[in-house]
């Protein structure tokens, strides 16, 4: 059997989260009322004329500087022409020959290797509205409506070199380019929302072959879940096209979730010609060296150097911080805890362990997750010094995801306060041995297991609350 | 007495001294509207309650001592692709033949400001597109000077409203002559300004980058006065020129003395009715003799302005005329059975003939494999012929030229679609180089008034426009009053 080598190329689509939509001045606020921010430029009325919003291309310039890319400094807009009851004018303003961002590259790492991935482009374009339908599809709908809140607002198409070969790449090349996304500031990456997307042009060829397959184009890739699944599907597929002598079509398919099928949209005969030519409403856009340099001199630490500082400064093993710095929310958090934390390595492991445990059990995310970080660093703190033990940290912490208190109050009312007084444990400890002989004869025969028995009872009696430590060590001090 | 015969600036003068009042004015032109109309038939939209209405407000502004602007109480039209909130605004066309606009143009927002009043919309070419307003989906407006011939066009309403005594002074568009020719058909004054001197915000599109707003009216004075009023940069239009706007008024200055009018050769030749011809060179000897300095030039590329404007307007138009759709607003086929056969069907029932047949050119000269043959060496010789005029322009302040080479053609003359484009080859140049353009009346030809136009350089209208007013205080052709003769 041939052995295949998967290609794949992504397209995303950023949304940027600009206050005001690319060509007018209304809102870009997402789940309001359909058509409650819109205007004739957006709704696309007659005489009404777009005027760029700057902060587009600032937020471009942001983006291309943190991926490494040649920002050009002459820009226009291009009409991308095609009929679509979503598109209000029946263009969409894009950058069609000269983008914004020319190069760049996303450095992933998998199983320890590190691989750059090429970025080809990226341009500045506008969102179209959106329809719903009456019936699942528009051919099978007895009538659409069209939201137009979501037209206008302005977009970021980043787009790939084909330099992945599977599925797993794909993702860690999305989730980087989220997390760059995420730590600049210029999206918000909600998938579910739709404020970050994807499509995949994947193909394959056997091993040793000199030119790519044919691709087809996977469109409506909503997760990472999806893009995983979608190319494994797509590659399977192609594959057995190409086992049963035939040639794969280059078309544009979209991704069926609910039956885990790639479907045929239309062929390359089909394909829209757009027509693309210079936007004669809008004029060029000259960008100079001190725009670039502002942007550069003002970008914020990235995911990159987030990781390199929780690994120097925080100690935390290379693979927990690049959990962490994943998902920017969650370093922030873990930032702020750590401010308020005598302990990095045991935030981190709180968070990695019982806070992410939590948000998976609820499906939220870190930004709704009710303790406040600096109550979290408190707690980790209370532990390291001997104030709780592990175990009682626990229930303190199953209290603060109840209450917004600090752990310190919930200890009081709890009356969790661990004993380290000496004097009071060894009186516990007195009784414990007194009360228990037979432990006692066999720890001295050399069982050292009793020990843990004696431990515990000493526990018990303090109800949780004798410095276990301490407890261990008077126990072997008085059996000696 | 006939105060519709009158001009602004006269007319603002009698509002000012308390002799007339808005309201009596206002009322004497819809009398002249009820009068007439019916013959020219130069309005699609007319308004009275709302023009009466405003007359009123400027008149107690005066009883109240209040100082007005120029434009103030004074009616005008506006072609019926402006943009007036709560006023229909159709272009001529079935397609936008139940729009309402919820905005207005920016020239609309500044007019109001300025308390001037709208006494309706006037009739077009459907989208601006045609140079004879025969295209107009709801009816043809008749020449008032005989009614059997056409008022030229697009804005032939702007203009024939003007000659016929319907308005004072008009609003028109002009994306390759528009303004002009209908201003010279019909013996009135018209200025296409810089590309970019006026806001396009809320003028429907045609070619985007062509389109320019301008007055039509009865002398230059009138059209310096609206220049005022409509000019300057607008947040809502990028294109629109970040530059100060000078009171035009102040050009008005008898006075050519030592100025240099340069004639190029290629606007006088065959094409050119030999009548057109010879009131063009009178006038040419009446600049002489006040003192202008003559000089012969040559724009080489003249003789491609035509064609490459029918690449790159229809191509713009193509684009700008995708929105109409049936989705929103406008026209929308019955019994479409799917979103994208309702399309289909809107466009094909909701536009003319004219407006299918550039929105097919356009798409065609931007499809791919075509692009650069079409659209990108339009593009290069549309820089050629930029280059060409900044060369006379090193040898002459301002050019003379015929507006159009032949005065109004009779109705229904069945002329084909590619021969009246080619009549357009004198006003089409200047847009290509985004210059401005004025044509005022200076003779007639078979009973027709045959106008002259005055090019200048990029953001000069204050040379044109002096030019054009010391010609007007040397003759009398701006005074002559329509007839509206001839059976229709």
């Amino acid at each position: 059997m041939t052995n295949y080598i998967t290609v794949i190329g992504l397209e995303v689509h950023a949304e940027l989260k600009t206050k005001t939509k690319a060509f007018c001045s209304c809102s870009t606020e997402f789940g309001s009322l359909p058509n409650t921010h819109v205007c004739p430029v957006c709704l696309g009325m007659p005489g009404a004329l777009p005027v760029l919003n700057k902060q587009v291309v600032e937020f471009a310039i942001r983006t291309g500087l943190a991926l490494g890319c040649d920002i050009q400094k002459f820009n226009k807009f291009d009409r991308k022409n095609y009929f679509y009851p979503d598109l209000a004018k029946n263009y969409q303003i894009s950058q069609f020959d000269q983008p914004i961002c020319l190069g760049g590259h996303i450095d992933i790492e998998i199983d320890g290797v590190p691989k750059r991935l090429g970025i080809t482009r990226i341009h500045m374009e506008e969102d179209a509205g959106k329809l719903n339908h009456s019936g699942a599809t528009i051919s099978t709908s007895d009538f659409s409506s069209v939201d137009y809140n979501r037209a206008g607002v302005p977009l970021l198409e980043i787009v790939s070199e084909p330099d992945m070969r599977s599925a797993e790449e794909a993702r860690a090349y999305m989730e980087q380019l989220k997390a760059i996304l995420e730590y600049i500031d210029v999206c918000d990456c909600k998938m579910q929302e739709g404020s970050l997307r994807c499509d995949a042009n994947i193909s394959i060829m056997p091993e040793g072959a000199k030119e790519f397959g044919t691709r087809a184009e996977i469109k409506n890739l909503n997760s990472f879940r999806a893009l995983v699944r979608a190319i494994e599907y797509e590659v399977e597929r192609q594959k057995a096209i190409l086992e049963d002598g035939g040639h794969v079509v280059q078309e544009t398919r979209t991704w069926d979730e609910a039956n885990g099928v790639t479907l045929s949209m239309r062929s390359k005969e089909e394909a829209h010609d757009y027509r693309y030519f210079p936007e004669p409403d809008l004029v060029p856009v000259e960008i100079d060296d001190a725009w670039i340099e502002r942007v550069r001199g003002e970008l914020p630490e990235l995911p990159a150097q987030r990781l390199e500082r929780l690994v120097e400064k925080h100690g935390l093993p290379k693979y927990d911080a690049s959990l962490i710095v994943a998902t920017k929310a969650m370093a922030d958090y873990f930032d702020a805890a750590c401010a308020n934390s005598k302990d990095d390595k045991a935030v981190s492991n709180w968070l990695l362990g019982d806070v992410s445990a939590y948000l998976n059990a609820e499906n939220i995310t870190i930004e709704q997750f009710p303790v406040k970080p600096e109550n979290l660093g408190e707690l980790v703190t209370l532990i390291k010094d001997g104030v709780l033990s592990s175990k009682l940290a626990k229930k303190v912490f199953a209290e603060m995801l109840k209450a917004d208190k600090t752990p310190k109050q919930l200890v009081k009312e709890l009356g969790l306060e661990q004993v380290s007084d000496e004097g009071a444990i060894a009186a516990i400890v007195d009784e414990v041995l007194a009360e228990n002989p037979q432990s006692v004869a066999d720890y001295k025969a050399g069982k050292d297991k009793a020990i843990g028995f004696l431990v515990g009872q000493v526990m018990k009696k303090s109800r949780g609350k004798a410095n276990p430590g301490m407890v261990n060590k008077l126990l072997k001090e008085k059996m000696q | 007495m006939d105060l519709y015969k009158l001009t602004a600036h006269e007319l603002h003068d009698k509002l000012v001294s308390k002799e007339i009042s808005s309201v009596e004015l206002t009322e004497n032109v819809y009398s002249r509207i009820d009068e007439v109309e019916d013959k020219v038939q130069a309005y699609v939209t007319l308004d009275k309650e709302n023009a009466m209405a405003q007359a009123a407000k400027v008149d107690a502004k005066i009883a109240a001592g209040e100082a007005i602007a120029p434009l103030a109480g004074i009616p005008g039209a506006i072609k019926d692709n402006i943009c007036t909130k709560g006023l229909l605004t159709t272009c001529s066309s079935k397609m936008l033949s139940n729009v309402v606009p919820i905005y207005d143009a920016h020239v609309i927002k500044k007019l109001r400001a300025d308390d001037a009043i709208f006494t309706g919309k006037t009739n077009m070419d459907e989208f601006a597109m045609g140079s004879t307003t025969e295209s107009s989906y709801f009816h043809k407006t008749y020449n008032p000077w005989n009614l059997e011939r056409v008022p030229g066009g697009s804005s032939g309403g702007s203009a024939a409203a003007i000659a016929a005594g319907e308005a004072i002074w008009s609003l028109g568009s002009d994306t390759g002559g528009s303004i002009r020719q209908p201003a010279s058909f019909n013996g009135c004054v018209g200025i296409k300004p810089t590309y970019g001197r006026v806001s396009r915000y809320g003028c429907v599109a045609f070619a985007s980058s062509l389109d320019q707003i301008g007055p039509i009216t009865r002398d230059v004075t009138d059209a310096a006065l609206v220049l005022n009023t409509i000019c300057g940069k607008d947040e809502h239009d990028s294109t629109s020129l970040p530059v100060d706007v000078p009171d035009f008024t102040k050009a008005l200055r008898a006075d050519v003395k030592g100025l240099r009018i340069g004639l190029p050769k290629e606007y006088y030749g065959e094409g050119v009715d030999p009548k057109v011809k010879a009131e063009i060179e009178k006038a040419v000897k009446t600049y002489e003799s006040l003192g202008a300095e003559i000089v012969d030039v040559s724009l080489p590329h003249t003789e491609y302005a035509v064609i490459t404007y029918y690449i790159i307007a229809p191509a713009e138009a193509s684009a700008n005329l995708a929105r109409y759709d049936g989705v929103r607003y406008g026209f929308r086929a019955a019994n479409a059975t799917s979103a994208p056969e309702m399309t289909r069907l809107s466009r094909t029932e909701g536009f003319g003939p004219e407006v299918r047949r550039r929105i097919m050119l356009g798409t065609y000269v931007l499809s791919s494999g075509y692009y650069d043959a079409y659209y990108k060496k339009a593009m290069q010789v549309r820089t050629l012929i930029r280059r060409d005029f900044n060369e006379a322009f090193e040898k002459c302040d301002m050019l003379l030229t015929p507006t159009s080479p032949v005065v109004a053609y009779p109705v229904d003359g069945k002329m084909d679609p590619l021969s009246i484009y080619m009549l357009d080859v004198t006003t089409i140049p200047v847009n290509m180089a985004g210059l401005p353009g004025i044509s005022i009346p200076c003779g007639f030809a078979d009973g027709m008034p045959v106008g002259m136009q005055l090019i200048g350089k990029v953001l000069d209208e204050e040379t044109v426009l002096r030019a054009a007013y010391t010609f007007e205080q040397a003759t009398d052709f701006h005074k002559a009053m329509a007839p509206l003769g001839g059976n229709k």
